[in-house]
């Protein structure tokens, strides 16, 4: 079901665990339906993406994409992080089963509340979270609710 | 990458015994014909036909007229539950089942439901039992049948079948039991106990796939899900699967063997050290199901703070074959509706474990399982954000 590269990322994944100095966290997904995303992210002064962790209570998949989107986003500005879709997420993973593709999105929007989050707290401001948790809404936010800050939309 | 391998997933499915293999050969290439044909070829091929049936009615205690072989268990759930509503047509709408039935049944009840039937679901308790007392309040002037499974497949409690099967026959109800995971495991004798009809598989007791079997209580009148030929007493037609249900009946005789052996003995206490193993060695895991009204080859634990899915996956690389109750081994992003009816949490559910023991299972097999699981817990537990 899975191919070799996702089973490389469940097995050897890359980027585990928390981060003390971490000034961005995102965490979206429910344990109802399975998938819980945290990302930590130390972000520079000039906005890069210095050090970048996870950890994820999910399947395979949740934990390969997790680890994968990691490793894409560390050394990215956090707007170049902001581009990255679970399209390429999954795609760099050499693809996932269809029925997994959710556990991608949910990569994405962990990487998004995450830099959200470092936002914020460097305007002083808070911000919801992106996903309000549940497995089911995921494709609804993606088109209506999820927050793309002007200066990163991208035409696609 | 290890070598070793070790298959705990006997629920799912058995390997073909090889005196069961050998027992089916020659109805390929040899014994060829057609059970229905009058020559020799067909003669023999009827007669391994009816040897296999009496083989499996002697492991239940039926006799062999009220042995109908099938496609198999969801083929025998089928043709049990919608064959009794058909037959009563519009007199009696109301049918019963439990909220942890296999699909088979469950699916089955909710079609029937959408086509006008009134299902009533019992509830189970934490264990996953179904209470006589529930049952008998569940039962109206209109109920026509109340299905109940014998044993568990997720969870391995053994429902009180007899007492259950009792107040159905007081009330005048007929009963059904899916038995597919408990036959040829434990002992089951229909002359003793009040069912109706009970479901049988082939591939759960060392037979092949693609067979299985439908007890029918002697008077009790079913309409067929297939019509053609006639074949199974007008219940089942379709010219007989010979090598598989010679296979069944070969398997029938090898379980019955078994169990007259002790079997469910020596499997029991290889399960008891795995449950105990598992639930002594990983912090915040816990045994689902019963412990003592329990099939005896059947484990199955739930492990906190992860998910199932990978479990499974890190077992399956370490050569360990288990399964789990988690919505993403299913495909769906609900975890088993079985845990869920017994009152576990969704994030606990999706924790679960499945480890079901067979003949070739040893003692070297579980201190594998036992040597091998807890570290992969650990792994995945360091990955979670849930600490415990």
């Amino acid at each position: 079901m899975y191919n070799d590269k996702v089973v490389d990322y469940f097995m050897n994944p890359r980027n585990v665990g928390s981060l003390d100095a971490a000034n961005g966290i995102g965490e979206v997904g429910n344990p109802r339906c399975g998938d819980v995303m945290k990302i930590y992210l130390d972000v520079d002064e000039n906005e890069i993406i210095r050090d970048v962790k996870f950890e994820t209570f999910g399947c395979a998949a949740a934990i390969a994409t997790s680890s994968m989107a990691t490793e894409m986003v560390k050394g990215m500005t956090i707007d170049e992080a902001l581009r990255i879709t679970n399209k390429d997420v999954a795609s760099e993973l050499g693809g996932l089963p269809p029925q997994k593709l959710h556990c991608s999105l949910l990569a994405e929007e962990a990487l998004r509340a995450a830099i959200l989050d470092y936002r914020s707290r460097r305007n002083g401001t808070r911000t919801a979270p992106v996903c309000a948790g549940c497995c089911n809404a995921c494709t609804e936010y993606e088109e209506e609710e999820r927050y793309i800050p002007e200066t990163s939309r991208v035409a696609d | 990458m290890e070598t070793r391998k070790v298959y705990l997933d006997n629920s799912a499915t058995t390997a073909v015994a090889e005196e069961v293999l050998n027992a089916m050969l020659p109805y390929f290439r040899e014994s060829i014909g057609n059970p229905n044909s009058l020559h020799v070829w067909g003669r023999d091929a009827r007669r391994a036909v009816d040897e296999a049936r009496a083989s499996v009615a002697s492991l239940v205690g039926a006799l062999p007229g009220e042995i109908i072989f099938t496609g198999g268990g969801s083929v025998s759930d089928n043709l049990a539950i919608k064959g009794a509503v058909w037959r009563a047509g519009e007199a009696k709408k109301h049918i019963i089942t439990s909220a942890v039935e296999h699909h088979a049944v469950m699916d089955t009840f909710k079609w029937l439901a959408k086509k006008g039937c009134d299902v009533t679901f019992l509830p189970v308790d934490e264990y996953g039992l179904v209470s006589p007392e529930s049952l008998a309040s569940a039962i109206r002037s209109d109920t026509l049948l109340a299905s109940v499974m014998y044993a568990n497949n997720e969870v391995g409690t053994i429902n009180p079948i007899s007492q259950l099967g009792e107040i159905c026959r007081e009330r005048g109800v007929l009963f059904h039991t899916d038995a597919v995971q408990a036959v040829g495991h434990i002992p089951i004798d229909v002359s003793k106990i009040p069912v109706d009809m009970l479901t049988m598989s082939s591939h759960k007791m060392y037979g092949p796939k693609g067979v299985g079997a439908l007890y029918i209580r002697k008077g009790i009148k079913l309409t067929p899900l297939v019509h053609g030929g006639g074949q199974e007493f007008g219940l089942y037609s379709g010219t007989e699967n010979v090598p598989g249900i010679v296979g069944m009946g070969a398997g029938a005789r090898i379980t019955l063997k078994l169990l007259e052996d002790g079997e469910a003995g020596r499997v029991s206490s290889l399960r008891d050290l795995l449950l105990d193993g598992i639930t002594s060695r990983i912090p915040d895991s816990f045994v689902t199901g019963h412990r003592t009204e329990r099939l005896p080859y059947h484990a199955s634990v739930c492990v906190r703070h992860i998910e199932g899915e990978g479990m499974l996956l890190r077992m399956d690389f370490a050569g360990i074959g288990v399964s789990s109750g988690s919505a993403c081994t299913s495909g769906s992003l609900e975890p088993s509706h079985v845990l869920l009816a017994m009152g576990l949490d969704h994030a606990t559910a999706h924790g679960s474990v499945r480890m079901t023991l067979g003949i070739d299972t040893t003692r070297d097999d579980i201190d594998y399982v036992l040597e091998k699981f807890p570290p992969i817990v650990e792994t995945l537990r360091k990955m979670s954000p849930y600490k415990g």
